[in-house]
């Protein structure tokens, strides 16, 4: 059997093993149940550092302004699917506000309640990924001219911007002002979400390997040589921008479906960090490793070391030390640790089916 | 006239005070192999930047194939500042980005090799392919260009094959030996689909025998591409050998042009090359 062949089982086979548990995972433990969280919260953050990645990693453009796309997404959800009823409540102060239709309803009478409200909510995620992707098509038109730091800084600008935009009073028979957001339907199984941010990662895996793809590859390694080779860096750098922009917003519903309510002030410049944490971390130019990090990122930071907080960690009781802030602290030590021995993050360039190969050239190695 | 495929129209490219490229006019015709040489800083790298659209030259017109596509005069502050003999010959300001002029049938190569390193040698020629996809992003993404992504893979395979480096190409661009970058470099100009290809110093730092290697390699690729080059070089027994006509650079103004007989005995280039006594 041949390497490519043998790549493809491979890659096929973890995917399935990891949908197959995720789906036992969901028929035994109830919906409550941190593993189910945990999952949520890990594919969702997946997606988003894919996006990110697809940016940072693959066109080489330095943006900090994921947040700002995701809570443009959030809010997007929230505002299209809150159903009509609950609308008095939710906006409270802003006389019902003045959207008075929810999409999984609409859907939900043509297509029946079940199935036309999962039409609804999907809609309404991929509105709220347009809507990102907008945004970034008119942010891009003035930032996309910075390079490195500055484009860094003029995004994060931007996320911040629209941050405090999005809680002002006056648009608040949209947005419910600084008021929560809720009442909106949400998947509680974790299934939906690791198929959802699946599809949308193997969306990017796809376009990173197409032509377009490797034209965005070529910019990062040298924006000179690609110029002169004929890629219009103006228009493949909007393109990934707002793709990424996209994804990111996307990211954001899912955000919101996760913790089910939205304001804008999680959607802060710490949680774009935390992104690109996830990102170096996995390795700067690699999908796989993007998602496996997150997963490592949100399983350790919210179920393993919790107890360092709470007073008990590994069966040692000492409520003196593992009080509040110290899981952090820890964290920090441990991330420090993983930068240092793993400079190109946890899987560097490669991709899941390169595991494979590393093994195969070591036996090689051996046979000789 | 019309069988000119570059012509570059008194142009000039000044730096502030600077006057990098003085007035230059040249005419390059379809087959032919041009050098254009000069001692170091001579303006020969910033002529390439401004007939490829690196630069926007301060005044002058470039012509590729009988059509104007760059030109430009004075404007601002640069009015002031320019000191050209030409300054009203030219009115329109035409400034396409490099990509376009690529998009036109002008490929180039690089005086210091600029390879996308963390790509293998087969896809950095296939990058070069992207500039003639005609499928969109969607497309592209959902695979529904499935016909013109083989054509162009088996392309490239061919032009592997005829530049001899199908041997090696799914090694990384960076782990080949110096001359094979250099050749890769060409080849991937050559996966553009040039109808002029420009290189800007192809023999620098190689050996002798590795440059007449490059000589046969430039006069066989001319024949099999059917192409027109304009080259810049210093190792002038390659210039000599290959260089249907010559330019001569210095201090940014043309001082000669000719057949390599007429160069090789030219006072003034000899002069500028070797230096002329103070006192004489």
């Amino acid at each position: 059997m041949d390497l490519s062949r043998k790549k493809k089982i491979f890659t096929a086979l973890v995917l399935f093993v990891v949908l197959a548990g995720c789906i036992v995972l969901d028929v035994v433990l109830p919906s409550y149940h941190i593993a189910i969280t945990v999952i949520k919260k890990a594919t969702v953050y997946a997606l988003v550092a894919v996006s990110m990645n697809l940016l940072n990693g693959f066109t080489g453009l330095f943006s900090l302004g994921q947040a700002g796309f995701m809570l443009l997404g959030a809010y997007a959800y929230g505002v299209l699917t809150i159903p009509v009823a609950k609308r008095a409540i939710v906006y409270q102060y802003f006389d019902g506000g003045v959207i008075h239709f929810s999409l999984p309803e609409v859907f939900g009478s043509i297509f029946g309640t079940a199935v036309g409200s999962v039409i609804g909510m999907l809609i309404a995620l991929l509105i709220g990924g347009i809507l990102a992707a907008l945004m970034a098509y008119l942010i891009g038109l003035p930032v996309l001219r910075l390079k490195s730091d500055y484009l860094a800084i003029a995004t994060l600008g931007f996320a911040e911007i629209l941050k405090a935009f999005f809680q002002w009073n006056k648009l608040g028979p949209v947005t419910n002002g600084s008021n929560l957001l809720k009442s909106y339907p949400v998947f509680d199984h974790a299934t939906p979400y690791v198929i959802l941010a699946g599809l949308m990662i193997a969306v990017i895996l796809l376009l990173i390997n197409s032509t377009y793809g490797r034209a965005f590859k070529a910019i990062r390694d040298d924006e000179v040589a690609a110029e002169a080779m004929g890629i219009n860096l103006a228009k493949h750098k909007r393109m990934a921008f707002i793709i990424s922009s996209f994804f990111a917003g996307i990211g954001g519903g899912m955000m919101a479906m996760y913790s089910g309510t939205i304001a804008a002030a999680p959607f802060k410049s710490a949680m774009t960090y935390e992104i690109l944490l996830i990102v170096v971390i996995g390795g700067i130019g690699s999908i796989t490793g993007s998602v496996i990090a997150s997963f490592l990122y949100i399983i350790s930071s919210e179920w393993l070391l919790r107890g360092l907080d709470s007073g008990t960690f590994l069966g040692i009781s000492a409520p003196g030390v593992f009080k509040n802030g110290f899981r952090m602290a820890v964290f920090s030590v441990i991330i420090m640790v993983i930068v240092l021995f793993f400079r190109k993050g946890i899987m560097g360039e490669r991709e899941l089916p390169d595991l494979l190969q590393k093994r195969s050239k070591k036996k090689k190695g051996a046979a000789k | 006239m019309s069988d000119n495929v570059l012509k570059v129209d008194h142009a000039t490219m000044q730096f502030g005070g600077v006057v990098a490229v003085d007035d230059l006019s040249l005419e390059i015709n379809k087959g032919e192999i041009v050098a254009l040489i000069g001692p170091n800083g001579a303006g020969k790298t910033t002529a390439f930047n401004v007939i490829t659209g690196v630069y926007q030259p301060t005044n002058g017109a470039v012509w590729f194939n009988g059509k104007k596509i760059i030109e430009n005069s004075p404007k601002g502050k640069m009015k002031k500042e320019y000191l050209g003999s030409n300054g009203e010959m030219f009115k329109e300001c035409i400034d396409p980005t490099p990509d376009h002029i690529t998009k036109l049938g002008m490929a180039r190569t690089f005086q210091n090799i600029r390879l996308w390193k963390s790509q293998t040698v087969f896809d950095n020629v296939l990058i070069a392919k992207h500039c003639r996809t005609t499928s969109n992003v969607f497309s592209a993404t959902f695979r529904l260009n499935r016909k013109e992504e083989a054509k162009q893979r088996q392309e490239v395979d061919e032009l592997l094959k005829i530049v001899g480096l199908d041997d090696v190409k799914n090694e990384l661009a960076t782990s080949l030996p110096y001359g094979k970058q250099r050749r890769l470099e060409i080849a991937r100009a050559l996966a553009a689909e040039p109808s002029l290809l420009l290189l800007d110093e192809p023999a620098a730092g190689m050996n002798p025998q590795e440059t007449e290697e490059l000589t046969a390699f430039i006069g066989e690729i001319r024949k099999q591409f059917d192409l027109t080059i304009f080259l810049i070089e210093h190792h002038m027994n390659l210039v000599m050998d290959i260089s249907d006509r010559i330019y001569v650079l210095d201090f940014g103004k043309l001082i000669a042009q000719g057949t390599p007989e007429e160069i090789q005995k030219n006072q003034r280039v000899i002069d500028a090359y070797l230096g002329v006594a103070e006192d004489a």
